[in-house]
Order: structure tokens, then C-alpha cells, then sequence
């Protein structure tokens, strides 16, 4: 059947409430015709059942309690828990799979989970959609073919405000703070809320890492964060601090959105 | 309409955060949204949807809402419940674009209440209005539950998309 370039063209906005939160997509229309976004959604909700801490039956609750060992989950399972492992060296202990000495690896599944429904999307064909999982964001491809996704960081101190918009083309956009549920990041060395920033955005090609350092970042506070984010290849980062000043590291400028 | 959804999802997540921080399990409680045409449209109905058809909540109605402009339309979000009661609100688009935002419900029962819909939705209303400017496509940064996300406004929103 022949279609015109309008139809090709069409967008479809999709929000799914999953994993705690709400999960939107901006996708071509043929993601809906061809089922990609069903199979998106779909993968989102088998996350959600294996890894949520908070379901007695998924295999992190049973892991967490010790009534399984990780070869008898899905695989997926031990994929996690080897990337966690490898987070916590990467950033000295600041990011953890087990905040308050109990397994729970969402600090880093949301973010994969939202990279890999991008990639899903991408396999059936889309080139150009965005995924959001409640505020943290992988796009591929543009908004349009020439085009670039325009992602605003929400300003922490004026609530439905921004900081700045961010232009991308294939990347991952993160924030951790302290913006719309109050201080729920904690220094796993102190068990406190970490001192000295209000939000921190970290801007990189995928959205597992992206989340995790922004994450880690911001447990670290204003200063180790800067030097940390600073030494990472192909991510950079964005900051609000306490008293409202902010800082980036050397290559954000690049990431900002023209006008 | 994109853009207008997400910047008022923003606006959202600052609203029920106001209206529900206790953690209200913002309940969806209505079927799908209602629509209503400015002007002379073609589906033959005029003026602004209001909450007559809305039943068994107990906040408070707004008694009268301006016109809906000519080639405007009036989209009606379901009524979402949080712990200090129903919000329902109504968003007014012409073409992609939205033009304004009228609370039809919100609850009421105190002083604290009473403020927050005196001084503190027209000022979530205004930066909805200032964030459409920004011509955005999501935001990064608003970890809205989804209690606080599946709302009156998101509801109207997707309805008129």
C-alpha cells in the first residue's frame, strides 16, 4: 500500500505508568503499526516485574532476601548486577546496589531499562523517537531528519521552570536532585544527603551510564562530582548548586540548545 | 500539541506535588476526556465543556469560565483524585498550541487549599504557558510519580493530541 510522506511522518506520544513511574514516547506512527511500541511497553512491564524491589515475588525482592541466587533469574539479572558491580568501582563507592546494605540495583535499571526500549524501537525501524523515563531521557535520531530532540532541564528552584534546554541527536539526558521528591539521595558512606548541589544533568551517549553518573555525581557533592564527570570520556555535566550557582564541565557548552 | 503536552506534564508534576506532597495516589477516576468547540466548528457544539457531567466528587466547581476564543477548542481532562480531593482541569488549544488552562475543580476544604488555588495554580498556569515557549520536546530533571503524572491535565492533553 502506498503511503504519503505525511503519513510517514506522524508522530504518536505514548505515556506509560511502569516501574514507579511514568515512561513517555515520542515515536513515528509506524512504531504503532508495526508493534514496536506494544513490544516497548511490554518490555518495560517484564522489568518491572523481575527487578522491582518492592514486588515480593521478582527476582531482585527474592534475591534480596536471599531465597535465590542470581542463576536462577532471568539473565538479564545478572547482566544488572554486573554493571552495578562495575559502577561502584568506577565511581569509588558513590554509586551502590545495595543502599541501606539491602539489594536493590533501580539506581541503575530505570535507565537501562528506558536505553534499551529505545533500542528496541530502533530495531524495528524507527530512526528518529524519544524515550523519557521520568525525567531521564534517551533519544535517537532527531525530532525530525534534519532536526535536533530540544530536552529542558527543569530548573530545581522555580518548579515548572527551566534551567536550560539541551539540543541532542542520538544521546542520553539525566538529572539527579532534589527537585520533585525532596532529598532522596544519599551518601552511601555517610547515609546523609549529600551537601552542596541542588541538581546535576549528565548529558552522554547512553542513558545506563548517563543515569548512574548523574546518580553518583551528585551523592559526591559539588566539587569531586565537577573533577569526576570531568574525567569520564563522552559524558559531560551540568550543575545547580545549593545557593543557585551553577558550573559544567569543560565540554557542555556544546550540548546547549541554540536560542 | 507534543510540546504543549510536555511542558504542562512539568507543570503537572509541580501541581499534584502542591496539592498531594503527603503522597496522594492520584487516582484516575473518570472515563475519557470531554471536548468542546470555539466558534463555529464543525462538530456543531459551542462553548466550554464544564463540570456538570462530572458526579459523586465533592470539590469545588468553578462557577463560570471565559469563551473558548473562535478556532479554539476547549479540551476537558477526567477528574483526578488526590488526598485533598478532586482536580480537574481544562485546557484550551487553537491549532497546536495552547492557549490557557482553567481549573474547573480543586479542592477547597481548608485555608491551606483555598490559597493554593488563589495564588499558586495561576502561577503553575503561567509557566505552563511560559514552557511552551521554550520550544521543548520533554524535560529532564521532573521525577514525577505516576500518581502525579496521570492526571486531569495529562488526560486532556492526550485526548486532544
Amino acid at each position: 500500500m502506498l503511503r504519503t510522506a505525511a503519513e510517514f511522518s506522524a508522530r504518536v506520544r505514548h505515556a506509560e505508568p511502569v516501574m514507579g513511574t511514568v515512561v513517555s514516547f515520542d515515536v513515528p506512527a509506524a512504531a504503532v503499526a508495526n508493534g514496536s511500541l506494544d513490544a516497548t511497553v511490554s518490555w518495560l512491564h517484564w522489568v518491572d516485574r523481575v527487578f522491582s524491589p518492592y514486588r515480593p515475588d521478582s527476582d531482585v525482592a527474592l534475591l534480596a532476601e536471599a531465597l535465590i541466587t542470581p542463576d536462577a533469574c532471568a539473565p538479564e539479572v545478572a547482566e544488572v548486577i554486573a554493571a552495578c558491580t562495575a559502577l561502584r568501582l568506577q565511581s569509588g563507592g558513590y554509586f551502590t546496589a545495595a543502599p541501606g546494605g539491602r539489594f536493590d540495583p533501580s539506581g541503575y535499571v530505570k535507565g537501562w531499562a528506558v536505553e534499551r526500549a529505545a533500542a528496541i524501537l530502533s530495531a524495528a525501524g524507527s530512526s528518529n523517537h524519544l524515550v523519557n523515563g521520568g525525567g531521564d531521557v534517551q533519544c535517537v535520531g532527531g525530532r525530525g531528519e534534519a532536526e535536533q530532540w530540544r530536552i529542558g532541564i527543569a530548573d530545581p528552584f522555580r518548579r515548572g521552570s527551566l534551567a536550560l534546554v539541551v539540543a541532542a541527536r542520538d544521546g542520553a539526558v539525566a538529572t539527579s536532585g532534589v527537585a520533585e521528591r525532596g532529598e532522596h539521595i544519599v551518601d552511601p558512606h555517610t547515609g546523609r544527603p549529600p551537601r552542596g548541589l541542588a541538581s546535576l544533568t549528565v548529558v552522554g551517549p547512553r542513558l545506563s551510564c548517563a543515569d548512574a553518573y548523574a546518580t553518583a555525581a551528585f551523592a559526591m557533592g559539588s566539587a569531586a562530582s565537577r573533577d569526576w564527570i570531568e574525567s569520564m570520556d563522552g559524558y559531560q555535566a551540568y550543575a545547580i548548586t545549593e545557593t543557585g550557582e551553577t558550573w559544567q564541565t569543560s565540554g557542555f557548552a556544546a550540548h546547549i540548545a541554540p536560542g | 500539541m507534543r510540546r504543549a503536552l510536555l511542558a504542562v506534564a512539568l507543570t503537572v508534576a509541580g501541581l499534584v506535588a502542591l496539592l498531594s506532597f503527603k503522597t496522594a495516589a492520584s487516582d484516575v477516576a473518570q472515563p475519557a476526556a470531554s471536548e468542546a468547540s470555539g466558534g463555529s466548528g464543525p462538530t456543531g457544539t459551542s462553548g466550554v465543556s464544564g463540570p456538570a457531567g462530572v458526579s459523586g466528587t465533592s470539590g469545588q466547581p468553578t462557577p463560570s469560565l471565559p469563551p473558548v476564543p473562535a478556532g479554539a477548542r476547549a479540551i476537558t481532562g477526567r477528574v483526578a483524585s488526590t488526598v485533598y480531593g478532586p482536580v480537574q482541569v481544562q485546557v484550551v488549544v487553537k491549532g497546536r498550541k495552547i492557549v490557557g488552562v482553567n481549573i474547573l475543580q480543586r479542592p477547597d476544604a481548608t485555608e491551606l487549599d483555598i490559597q493554593i488555588g488563589q495564588y499558586a495554580l495561576p502561577q503553575l498556569i503561567a509557566e505552563t504557558l511560559t514552557a511552551q515557549s521554550a520550544r521543548i520536546d520533554t524535560i529532564s530533571g521532573a521525577t514525577y510519580t505516576s500518581g502525579g503524572y496521570i492526571n486531569s491535565l495529562q488526560n486532556a492533553l492526550d485526548s486532544g493530541a
